[in-house]
């Protein structure tokens, strides 16, 4: 029996990471060439900069320097240079930042990973929980005020919500809540005072990247829950004599969980941009506050890798909840 | 005296809704013999399956307002199935043990997401001593599941409506219960289907003696399958006699006009088939007096109209409510 | 015969107590009626801004970031009407600090239906007529000034045009490519459903913001406002449209299965047919929830784009726009009536997810 199981899911596994890697392609291709589309690159920003601040550079300098970035070839010749050297682990080099894509990403990623898996706890301890308990008491007192949070969650932008929280610590506490750690600890090796000032820190970014999701998750789970509630196979449950408990878990929860588990991908894409606004309002060492300069200074080499090594953690984080909605629902699993 | 197993008395059950409290359920009695089946037959909306709910206390959300629902457990011990909190332990262990119950839809009345197996399974781990996957196996075998060692772990989705049927009953007969309800079951299936699963409790119901009362709108069902019969309307039986007497010799108007709406086959052509005129009233506006008498062709104006009828017993052993059999 | 009977019972029974009971049950949700009156009130300050605003959004004066003027119903304790105080700009020479000292020796009048800067409605009737103003030697400036003296709830009042109809537009552009895309995918199955759950994943998958911001950063300089308005609705609805289109394939999925619709399939019904009569009833809650929901997510998006200089452009006045001005933490604490967009945009938001609520359980069957 489990031996079928397991090589139908295989099956599935293999075609869903054949098809993941198609897309990854369409979007090497697709952020390299929205980035490459508007007229200009980063020298001309680069040169209108230095005019404003009454330096000129003469246009000889000019062909040889854009020679050199490769930016006088065709955008094609351009995009395969770029993709080859990414797939091969180079992602070029940063004019912006006059450091090598690498480095930007590598010292980035472990703080992008870390907030964006934080408030992913985050948000489905809240959400399934809330969720659940809502539907069951629909109406109740607790309803209303979780869903009147929840409402104001979804109700206030990330920037908003950024901005209001670091007004209140700035208007009532006087500090300044930004980055991940006070400036004294940049730098520092590990203590535990530099983790406790961490996790102070913390948060501040976790409720600004998380609150849209665990907002529109729980509203999700209550909705898809009181659909379920009403049907015929929770009354069978019920009528053989289980505990409501248990029979809640067992049988509308597990069908309620399959969009949550189905939007997980969903979330991960909505928490790299929840991310990148917390990141930007609050000076975070993320990779999101990087790719909007980049963007801003048609940096294309940093801009099109951080959008790629965002979308990359995010095809992954679908196929993950993907292969989990086909393990958990049988009607996918065995079509 | 009749061997009873379960005496509803009294119920009246009613639901909470925003336009105020709606009786679905009004002072109804009605009780079910052991070893019979009891057909109920009646509108859709007549209350005849929330009243059957009220047997596995699983009526939410309408609520018991008064009456007694008993289930005599053997000659000794009567439970008292009303007074009990709808999901404490005491109603989990007469559910399905005791008391189970099958549904209209087969294509729901699984959750989708578990084998049939893993749901048989778990109502036998819940009441019975043997639950193995063996267990489950016979239980399939024994209403004729065909290949039942693969639909133990086949999903609800990969069975037809009929196969789920089947499965439904397997499970509701898997812990050897007194009383079935069988709550419409052959209603969604075809006919040679619901033929099928009509024949299966019948000879279950003969082979194991329990008892089952029986919910369908469909009086040819009933005729097949019933001992008795009672006919609801508006949350009341309106009438109830053994099914012979009740076909031969229907009494309430509202009976008759069931009867005559039937085609037969078995009788000569008398005159076109007879239509009940009009819906029954909104419950959140009941008729005074006889329920019926809005839609009766026999009422007596200044009477029916006016006077509540009472159940009465008649000679036959018929037990009617109309006025019309006062005299 | 038969299916001409039933369809006339299906409309005089059915469907017509079925939407009795919906508006029935809406009405009881008092936060949803709250909404939609509300969005009501929205919409038609939309409609008549100019006509309500006391001046024009780029109308510039000397009162740089003065202070929400209060109006007075009494002048030196008798009734006088709305009147409101002249304010003059002190400065101090040793701190160098611009105080508003308040005349309170001479009342200013708040007339009605005065003519002020001339606008023109719907952006083709010239009027200069404006619901309330005060004398040119005076100000009234109900919601402050921002930096160039521009009046604040003039600007407010103008950006609800932009902010509420890119919601309105880019959710029409998400419903319909959400439903033909996601109803394909879900109603065929096999490889429609393949390519388009590839195609949806190779969008989904890049973050929302971030390539918003790509977008919105690709958008060239020199278009005019009117075109960047459009690209921004198109980037919004480019991205919104799996989310609904998800939820239509999964709930196909799971009604395909459902016995109705095998039953229409082998009555012979065609495809469309089947999906128009009977699948789109069965999850219209599903549709009219997310379309409700989806409304308040293309404001959200327009907000935060335009905020961080990559969405609509000033002179463009949306309500992103105007919170351009507040990125400054010390200015919001110094001057805290430049979020008053912000509030706009909470409560707006707010609305149309209250109403979508309120839809989504007034729709729910197996409630009651």
């Amino acid at each position: 029996m489990s031996s079928f199981f397991r090589n139908a899911l295989v099956r599935y596994v293999a075609k869903r990471i054949a098809w993941a890697s198609v897309v990854l392609v369409l979007i090497s291709f697709f952020a390299f060439l929205v980035i490459q589309l508007p007229p200009g690159d980063f020298l001309d920003s680069y040169v209108e900069e230095l005019s404003r601040s009454g330096m000129g550079v003469d246009s000889a300098t000019l062909v040889a320097l854009r020679h050199a970035y490769g930016l006088d070839r065709p955008m094609i010749v351009q995009y395969w240079e770029w993709v080859s050297r990414f797939a091969r682990g180079d992602m070029g080099v940063s004019f912006l930042y006059a450091k090598k894509v690498n480095v930007i990403i590598a010292e980035r990623l472990p703080w992008t990973l870390a907030l964006t898996f934080g408030s992913m706890l985050l948000t489905y301890g809240f959400a399934i929980p809330i969720g659940i308990y809502t539907a069951r008491r629909q109406y109740s007192a607790a309803d209303f005020a979780a869903s009147f949070i929840a409402f104001i969650g979804m109700a206030t932008p990330g920037f908003l919500l950024a901005l209001v929280l670091m007004w209140i610590f700035y208007v009532c506490f006087g500090v300044t809540v930004g980055g991940l750690q006070s400036p004294q600890f940049i730098g520092q090796p590990l203590s535990w005072a530099k983790v406790g000032n961490l996790l102070m820190h913390l948060p501040v970014p976790l409720v600004v990247i998380g609150i849209a999701g665990i907002a529109s998750l729980t509203r999700t789970m209550r909705a898809t829950l009181l659909d379920e509630l009403g049907k015929q196979y929770v009354t069978t449950a019920r009528a053989k004599g289980l505990p409501e408990s248990v029979l809640i878990r067992r049988y509308p929860v597990r069908v309620a969980l399959n969009p949550i588990i189905s939007s997980g991908g969903w979330l991960l894409a909505e928490l790299f941009s929840g991310d990148t606004v917390a990141g930007i309002v609050l000076g975070l060492p993320t990779i999101g506050p990087v790719m909007y300069r980049a963007l801003l200074a048609k940096d294309m080499f940093l801009a099109s890798s951080c959008v790629m090594v965002m979308s990359i953690l995010t095809v992954f984080g679908f196929l993950i909840s993907d292969i989990v909605l086909a393990y958990v629902d049988p009607r996918i699993r065995l079509g | 005296m009749s061997d009873l197993v379960v005496d509803i008395r009294n119920l009246t059950v009613s639901f909470n809704t925003r336009r105020g409290d709606v009786t679905v359920v009004d002072a109804l009695s009605l009780p079910i013999e052991r070893g019979r089946v009891l057909g109920v037959v009646g509108e859709s909306g007549c209350g005849k399956s929330v009243m059957s709910r009220c047997l596995l206390r699983i009526e939410a959300p309408g609520k018991i307002v008064s009456g007694n629902v008993t289930y005599f457990k053997d000659s000794r011990q009567a439970l008292h199935l009303e007074s009990m909190d709808a999901t404490g332990t005491t109603i989990r262990r007469i559910r399905w043990k005791e008391i189970a119950m099958i549904f209209q839809e087969p294509m729901s009345s699984f959750g989708p997401q578990h084998t049939i197996g893993f749901q048989i399974g778990e109502a036998m781990r819940l009441h019975c001593a043997d639950s193995s996957v063996a267990a489950v196996v016979e239980a399939l075998k024994a209403v004729g599941m065909p290949r039942p060692d693969e639909v133990v772990r086949q999903y609800p989705h990969q069975l037809s409506g009929g196969m789920r049927q089947r499965a439904m009953i397997a499970m509701a007969l898997s812990c050897r219960p007194s009383v079935l309800v069988a709550d419409e079951p052959t209603t969604a299936l075809d006919v040679s289907t619901e033929a099928q699963i009509l024949e299966l409790i019948r000879s279950k119901q003969k082979a194991l003696g329990m008892s089952v009362l029986f919910i369908s709108h469909n009086l040819g069902v009933i005729a097949h399958i019933a001992h008795d019969v009672a006919v609801m309307y508006l949350g009341q039986v309106v009438e109830r006699s053994p099914v012979k007497t009740l076909f031969d010799n229907p009494k309430h108007p509202y009976t008759r006009a069931l009867l005559q709406s039937i085609p037969r086959v078995d009788r000569e052509y008398s005159g076109p088939l007879v239509t009940l005129s009009g819906n029954p009233p909104s419950p959140f506006a009941l008729p005074t007096g006889c329920r019926f008498h809005p839609r009766c062709s026999e009422r007596i104006a200044g009477v029916c109209d006016r006077e509540v009828p009472v159940a009465e017993t008649l000679a036959d052993g018929t037990e009617v409510r109309c006025h019309r059999w006062r005299k | 015969m038969s299916t001409l009977q039933t369809a006339t019972i299906a409309a005089d029974d059915v469907s017509w107590s079925q939407w009795r009971l919906i508006r029935a049950k809406f009405r009881s949700h008092k936060l949803a009626l709250v909404s939609i009156w509300l969005l009501g009130a929205f919409y038609l300050v939309a409609l008549f801004a100019e006509f309500l605003a006391p001046y024009g959004p780029w109308q510039p004066s000397a009162y740089a970031f003065a202070p929400p003027t209060r109006v007075h119903f009494f002048f030196r304790g008798k009734f006088v009407g709305p009147i409101v105080y002249r304010i003059k700009i002190e400065s101090n020479p040793k701190t160098f600090e611009r105080n508003f000292v308040v005349d309170e020796n001479q009342p200013v009048p708040i007339h009605w239906f005065v003519q002020g800067a001339p606008y023109q409605w719907l952006g083709f009737i010239p009027s200069s007529l404006r619901l309330f103003g005060v004398e040119k030697s005076a100000q009234i400036n109900l919601m402050g000034t921002d930096i160039l003296g521009r009046d604040c709830f003039s600007r407010n009042l103008i950006a609800t045009q932009i902010s509420l109809t890119v919601g309105l537009i880019g959710v029409f552009i998400t419903f319909v490519l959400g439903c033909l895309i996601g109803g394909a995918s879900g109603y065929y199955g096999g490889v429609v459903d393949n390519v388009v759950q590839r195609f949806m994943e190779f969008v989904t998958c890049l973050p929302t913001i971030p390539m918003w911001m790509a977008l919105g950063a690709a958008i060239p300089a020199s278009w005019s406002n009117l075109k960047v308005y459009f690209a921004i609705t198109i980037i919004l609805a480019l991205r919104s449209w799996t989310g609904l289109s998800r939820q239509v394939r999964s709930k196909l999925l799971e009604m395909r299965e459902e016995d109705y619709i095998i039953a229409a399939r082998v009555a012979g019904t065609r495809d469309w047919g089947i999906i128009l009569h009977h699948l789109l009833p069965g999850f219209a809650s599903y549709l009219i929830v997310n379309l409700t929901v989806e409304i308040p997510r293309m404001i959200l998006g327009e907000t935060t784009l335009s905020f961080f200089g990559l969405g609509l452009r000033p002179p463009t006045v949306s309500w992103g726009v105007l919170l351009q001005d507040a990125q400054n933490l010390a200015a919001i604490s110094i001057y805290p009536w430049l979020m008053f967009p912000a509030l706009m945009v909470v409560v707006c938001v707010l609305a149309f997810n209250f109403l979508g609520d309120g839809l989504r359980d007034a729709m729910d069957p197996y409630k009651e």
